[in-house]
């Protein structure tokens, strides 16, 4: 005998123990709104994990927001060379003088050999870029591939089968590959071939090429769910009372596709920060005098047998932000999905 | 089975040629004049002119790629190259070799990284990720678990740096990566090849870690497992004739995606151990603006993945009887 299952018809609550529990706990009050959104938010408060690397995520974002502060305050920027007015910070060779890099109370993570560059300031401008684009990328690429994968699903019929077809063709291409074969056209569309491609226009092909290989996946996803949904009685509902495609796609489509959506998000930002920082290392993304990930792990890999301290500052900070941010994503998957297992 | 296969082969083709056709336009039909960013900063016309008159590309696009899908299944002549033989996927601008004979030269490099560390990472993270799953909720399930999360987060070009450092030029365990061809030293080839090996597989193994372990704690929850255990067969038959075979069709599909990519060109890998695969020759091509060697390679890694997205079909349905090819 299979014990009985809840239909996926019941509502959240009652398959919820934890929420159970807290309904009869002394401090929840009986007048509190349980939203879906407030019972998510509940889970994952409780999630110890979660929290924490929700903790570390925010701290990356505002350092990177708040950089030219932070740089202001400690008083250097991530483009004087400052080995140049005073040689005695390396040694012959173009390293670091100093010990671990050349750290000291003036240069907090030490100095970047041979430019002589400050490695606290470059990193934080670094962050500051890598996140800006990864994030951009991210909100176009959910806002194209719900746009896409909801119309198709919702329209069906033959838009929905071209739709799906070019999906097919989007998600064969060679992906890292086209990023980085399209960059040079992409600046070949606005920059003649003998000049220097502004850093503006690489972060806004950075940006376009991401996200145009990127909305295939979260289309293909949104559509699926929207074919369940459309036949579903609150659509037929809303129809019969006249609901215009419109209202239908915002008002009782899109409120239950936040939780797929925000969960794709999650996995895209990581990857696309890894992504745009693996661009910049192959030389085809940000390039040199702007401060980036990538960048500097390719400075970094320059003379990493030499000075090993320089690429651990912008590689180990790459690896806690991944990694709490995938943590963050799992603890926001289960707060927000709790029958789904990973 | 065979019409199956028929049928697959056919749609990959249509998919092979899209891709083609979009990247043909998209490549020469942009602004920037290929003859011109082939041709680099100084450039004289007679230069210009030549290039043109090589390429062909004094015709309009759609005649362009008419010509160059004729060169791949019939041959082409070329006006400044002579005849290239039937699969001609034209010469590559930077130093006018062809592109076929390029990308074959660097092949083996590729898919010796790809197969080893393919080895080594199924066998890891499968073995990590039975124990796991046997052993669940135990320390060797968390430790497994945690391991994965972290490696899942480690990127190529930082630890593959950290891993030179330490075990090549600190402690000297290992040999700098370099290549040379199985047939000419094995020995040599393996040892070569080690590092990129362990370094690929330790981000790789992750993925097949929480999969496999994911996977297994379903299946020995299912019925099926539950009465094979009160027919009275050991544990240890159940796992390695049940469990494991209901367990790995969602593995089987994620490593062919994961070895299309790795022979379409693993990039930041060859690039971070300095190899010269595939992968680095369309990093070399895309700074050289050399868009015949490009097309190359791209065609390579898509078809790489199409063919392996029908190699996933097939064996889903031999491991699982379940499944029908229709």
């Amino acid at each position: 005998m299979t014990p009985p299952t809840p239909s996926p018809a019941a509502p959240l609550e009652v398959t919820d123990e934890s929420v159970e529990k807290s309904i009869t706990s002394p401090d929840s009050k009986g007048s509190e709104s349980r939203s879906p959104g407030r019972l998510a938010w509940r889970r994952f408060k409780r999630d110890r994990t979660g929290v924490i690397s929700a903790c570390i995520v925010i701290f990356f974002f505002v350092i990177a927001i708040a950089a030219p502060l932070i740089a202001k305050l400690y008083g250097k920027n991530p483009y004087t060379t400052y080995a140049s007015a005073r040689p005695e910070l390396l040694d012959d060779f173009s390293y670091p003088a100093g010990a671990n890099g050349g750290m000291s109370s003036e240069f907090w993570f030490g100095i970047e050999p041979q430019l002589g560059r400050d490695v606290f300031t470059f990193l934080l401008y670094g962050i500051r870029t890598s996140l800006g684009i990864a994030l951009a990328a991210t909100i176009l690429t959910c806002v194209a591939g719900i746009i896409i994968g909801v119309t198709a699903g919702y329209l069906g019929g033959r838009t929905d089968y071209f739709v799906s077809r070019i999906i097919d063709i989007v998600l064969s291409f060679p992906s890292t590959l086209f990023f980085i074969a399209f960059m040079p056209v992409v600046y070949g569309l606005f920059v003649a071939p003998d000049d220097n491609v502004p850093t503006w226009l690489i972060a806004v092909s950075l940006i376009v090429v991401l996200s145009a290989f990127g909305w295939a996946s979260i289309a293909r996803l949104l559509r699926g769910q929207v074919l369940g949904l459309r036949e579903r009685e609150f659509v037929e509902a809303a129809k019969v009372t006249g609901a215009s495609p419109m209202r239908i796609v915002f008002k009782e489509l899109l409120p239950n596709l936040w939780t797929p959506i925000i969960i794709q998000a999650t996995l895209m930002l990581p990857a696309y920060v890894t992504a745009e920082a693996g661009l910049a290392f192959l030389g085809v993304g940000i390039t040199d005098p702007t401060p980036d990930w990538g960048v500097m792990i390719g400075r970094g890999a320059q003379f990493y047998s030499q000075d090993f301290t320089f690429m651990l500052f912008p590689g180990l900070s790459m690896v806690i932000f991944v990694l709490a941010f995938n943590l963050l994503g799992d603890s926001v998957r289960d707060a927000l999905d709790p029958k789904s297992k990973r | 089975m065979f019409r199956f296969l028929v049928r697959r082969a056919l749609g990959a083709l249509v998919i092979l040629l899209i891709i083609s056709a979009v990247t043909f336009w998209l490549f020469y039909a942009i602004p920037r004049d290929p003859a011109t960013m082939s041709c680099g900063k100084n450039c004289t016309p007679d230069m210009l002119e030549q290039i043109r008159k090589n390429l062909g590309i004094d015709h309009p696009v759609p005649v362009q790629y008419w010509d160059w899908l004729k060169g791949v299944f019939v041959g082409r002549d070329y006006a400044g190259f002579g005849h290239c033989d039937a699969p001609c996927f034209g010469y590559s601008f930077a130093n006018r070799e062809p592109v076929l004979g390029t990308i074959l030269d660097r092949l083996p490099l590729t898919l010796s990284l790809a197969f080893g560390s393919a080895v080594v990472f199924l066998i890891f993270g499968i073995g990590t990720g039975m124990i796991a799953a046997v052993k669940q909720g135990k320390w060797q399930d968390k430790v497994a678990s945690s391991a994965s999360l972290v490696a899942s987060s480690l990127q190529i070009y930082f630890v593959g740096y950290v891993a030179m450092y330490f075990l090549v030029a600190k402690l000297g365990i290992l040999d700098n990566p370099s290549y040379t061809p199985l047939t000419e030293n094995p020995a040599e080839w393996a040892s070569g090849l080690l590092l990129p090996w362990l370094v690929l597989a330790l981000i790789w193994t992750a993925n097949y870690t929480r999969m496999t372990r994911s996977q297994l704690v379903e299946t020995l929850s299912e019925d099926y497992v539950r009465t094979a255990r009160a027919k009275g067969m050991s544990s240890r038959n159940v796992f390695f004739r049940f469990a494991w075979r209901g367990a790995m069709g969602p593995i089987v599909t994620i490593f062919g995606i994961d070895l299309a990519t790795l022979i379409g060109g693993a990039m930041i890998t060859e690039y971070t151990f300095s190899l010269q695969g595939v992968g680095r020759l369309a990093v070399d091509s895309v700074e050289k603006s050399d868009l015949p060697m490009l097309l190359g390679v791209t065609l390579l890694a898509a078809g790489a993945i199409v063919i392996f997205n029908i190699a996933v079909d097939a064996v889903y349905a031999l491991i699982d009887p379940r499944i029908r090819l229709a």
